[in-house]
């Protein structure tokens, strides 16, 4: 089993690596960004079983800090980031201590005010530009001496981060915190019962989270040179829902398949205009209704379904 | 981005230099049409703007044959990231040559670093904002339609000038419309105008019945709308149903377009005074190619916008085949500001050093109901504003490119 995973990890690091050969760089790391920022939602419902719908605030507002710092204060990019990284994970902490007291429905709703909250705000604050936004973010090298100004060295800076944030995520399900987490999903109140200060968990997992979502949005605006209120929208937390849940709520691949089917779709159908959006509810009715468990739940399925005795990979 | 055919079209180009004959990038010219598609802005951009585009080409083609000009056109959905990614791909992969039209001013912006970056061309018509040609503006951009400063400048002079010489502003409580509302009352206020209030309204607002009260109380003759879009159309409606301009007050909106009045009814939006650039029943050049336009759009007839795209694609294959290359975007632009412009639609013109198109505007009032006599006779034209006075001087704007 583990084998098996190593190998499938090792096959996909390899395409990844000569993937912009073939395909756009640009539109890789956009793939890439949001990839990430899916695999930190997934973070939360695949295995702790919060369905938050804020998490635009913290890849936007990441997103604005990225650029903030680095155009306006000249800090080093990588300085830059990091530091949007940590200001998302410390408004995950404020945002986690007041939502992760309720459940469900109250959960989604509270993290959802408090991300309009932060959109307001957004538009208001002078440093984010209004409407226009932060627009021409320099791209200047990484620790001094690599140049990311061509879209292919760029692209090498983004996986990097990507495969840092992915492999913390995969680390995280799969240590003994990991099991917590997933005991709280299926059954909190035996989970407080056997000892579990439940509540401490959910919050470190919604902390780190929060702190992925802005590490996969200021790397998206050091890609796009810029920072717009579209990635504080709400429509922003709904569209990482929808990733999500395409390509297999709960399993540590799904986020990246899902992220990179709908990136595809908005990138190469947009001469459709808005049908687009019209397919994107058409895809989302159709996963919801026939196939559950998302495209990489399904494969995960069939496969353990011709071996017989083991469980779908989580 | 594959190096080798990168590496083949430099060599080509090149080559092709040397050569007496047109030397144009793939083979021929290609123009992406990047504007809203399916939102708000559709109507007085979108769709219409791909047709106009292409209708521009077409023209010149019958004029002048010989070019190989390609139109290609997506949906942007009114956002700067997705406008960058399809600008930088277009510049990228699918080689086209100039990016027109770039409704919102975020897009705009996002796309006019690219193209700099790229050395391509953006000619921006959809956009307000002035900082294109302010402090953001690059060699590689023009702006041609209207812009933001023009239209403040246009409604609060043209108004103050013919009576309405006390404000009161309606203002989004945002960085755009605060910067109308400062440009415009300055206006007003230096031409001996005065302000008796502003009520700032949050973005986007619903409910404007108390903002509403406080400008009908403040006894101001001309209400200035510093908002746009949806905020705008309906702060008229309410107005309207509050009787504002039935009571003696003047609706001023600052960005309006003919598909904002049409939608709104004439009923609702009677005595709105405002700025554009363009309006299809000025002239019979004007209004035959409206017809066309609206045979081919549904019956919609066109925006100054959808215009403003006809004219800077005519420009821009003026310059190109003139220049025989459309290769390096900033020598096409330089050429572009070197020439006069002369089309069907805007006329004689110039654009500036700053990348901004200098033309006249027109102050408008909506007609009433019993005074429009036919489908879209909407305006009557209150002012002209000469090309003189219309446009934020050359050397207030910042642009790094005008020499001081």
């Amino acid at each position: 089993m583990r084998s098996r995973e190593t190998m499938i990890g090792l096959v996909l690091l390899g395409l990844l690596l000569v993937a912009p050969l073939v395909i756009y760089p640009v539109f890789l790391m956009k793939v890439l960004c949001f990839a990430l920022f899916a695999c930190a939602f997934n973070l939360l419902i695949g295995y702790v079983g919060l369905l938050s719908f804020g998490h635009a605030m913290f890849f936007g507002f990441a997103a604005y800090v990225a650029g903030h710092t680095i155009k306006v204060w000249g800090w080093p990019t990588e300085v830059g980031i990091l530091a949007a990284a940590l200001i998302a994970a410390a408004m995950g902490l404020v945002v986690g201590l007041i939502a992760i007291r309720r459940q469900g429905i109250y959960f989604a709703m509270v993290t959802l005010a408090l991300s309009q909250m932060v959109y307001f705000f957004c538009i208001q604050a002078k440093f984010t530009g209004g409407e226009d936004g932060i627009q021409a973010i320099p791209r200047r090298p990484v620790f001094g001496f690599i140049d990311i100004s061509k879209d292919l060295t760029l692209y090498y800076f983004v996986l990097a981060i990507f495969l840092v944030g992915f492999l913390l995520i995969y680390r995280t399900i799969h240590s003994p915190f990991g099991q917590v987490l997933k005991a709280i999903r299926e059954n909190e109140p035996r989970a407080i019962s056997l000892g579990y200060r439940v509540d401490q968990y959910k919050l470190l997992a919604f902390v780190l989270s929060a702190g992925l979502a802005g590490l996969a949005g200021a790397t998206k605006a050091i890609v796009f040179q810029l920072a717009s209120l579209t990635d504080v929208q709400w429509q922003m937390s709904g569209e990482v829902v929808l990733m999500t849940l395409v390509g297999g709520m709960g399993t540590v691949l799904g986020p990246v398949v899902g992220a990179g089917i709908i990136v595809a779709m908005q990138n190469y159908l947009k001469g459709l205009g808005e049908w687009v959006l019209v397919i994107q509810g058409i895809i989302f009715v159709l996963t919801v209704l026939v196939f559950r468990r998302g495209v990489v739940g399904e494969i995960w399925a069939l496969l353990s379904r011709s071996k017989p005795g083991q469980r779908p990979g989580a | 981005m594959r190096p080798s055919r990168l590496m083949l079209g430099v060599a080509m180009a090149g080559l092709m230099a040397s050569a007496a004959h047109a030397d144009m990038t793939e083979g021929g010219i290609k123009i992406g049409v990047l504007t809203d598609m399916s939102g708000t802005y559709s109507d007085l951009s979108g769709g219409g703007s791909v047709w106009s585009a292409k209708k521009a080409v077409e023209d010149y083609l019958k004029a002048k044959p010989g070019l190989k000009v390609e139109v290609i056109a997506a949906d942007h959905q009114n956002k700067a990231d997705i406008s960058a990614n399809t600008a930088r791909q277009w510049y990228d992969v699918d080689k086209v040559d100039v990016i027109v039209d770039l409704v919102t001013s975020s897009t705009a912006l996002a796309v006019n670093q690219i193209a700099k970056e790229k050395n391509k061309v953006a000619l921006v018509s959809g956009a307000a904002s002035s900082a294109l040609t302010g402090k953001d503006c690059t060699a590689n951009t023009i702006h041609w339609t209207y812009d933001t400063w023009a239209l403040a400048n246009g409604t609060g002079s043209a108004i103050t000038k013919t009576g309405g010489d006390s404000w009161f502003f309606l203002t989004a409580d945002y960085a755009f419309g605060h910067a109308l509302e400062k440009d415009t009352a300055a206006v007003v206020e230096k031409l001996g105008g005065k302000v008796m209030g502003k009520v700032r309204h949050p973005f986007p607002a619903q409910d404007f019945s108390s903002f509403l009260l406080q400008a009908q109380a403040s006894k101001a003759k001309i209400i200035g709308l510093a908002n746009a879009g949806a905020d705008t159309t309906n702060a008229i409606k309410q107005a309207s149903e509050f009787g504002i301009v039935a009571g003696g007050q003047n609706l001023a909106g600052l960005l309006v377009f003919i598909t904002d009045v049409h939608a709104l009814g004439l009923k609702t939006s009677q005595g709105l005074i405002f700025t554009e650039s363009w309006y299809w029943d000025a002239n019979d050049t004007n209004r035959a190619f409206a017809k066309e336009y609206a045979a081919a759009n549904g019956g919609k007839y066109p925006t100054m916008v959808h215009a403003g795209v006809y004219s800077s694609v005519i420009h821009y294959l003026k310059a190109v085949e003139d220049l025989k290359s459309d290769a390096d975007g900033a020598a096409v632009v330089a050429k572009m500001k070197a020439m006069p412009t002369d089309d069907k639609l805007y006329g004689k013109g110039t654009v500036r050093a700053d990348g901004r198109k200098i033309h006249d505007m027109y102050l408008f009032e909506v007609k009433k109901p019993e005074e429009s006599k036919g489908p879209w006779d909407y305006y009557k034209t209150r002012a002209t504003i000469p090309a003189t006075e219309a446009w934020r001087p050359l050397d207030a704007g910042e642009c790094p490119l005008v020499k001081k």
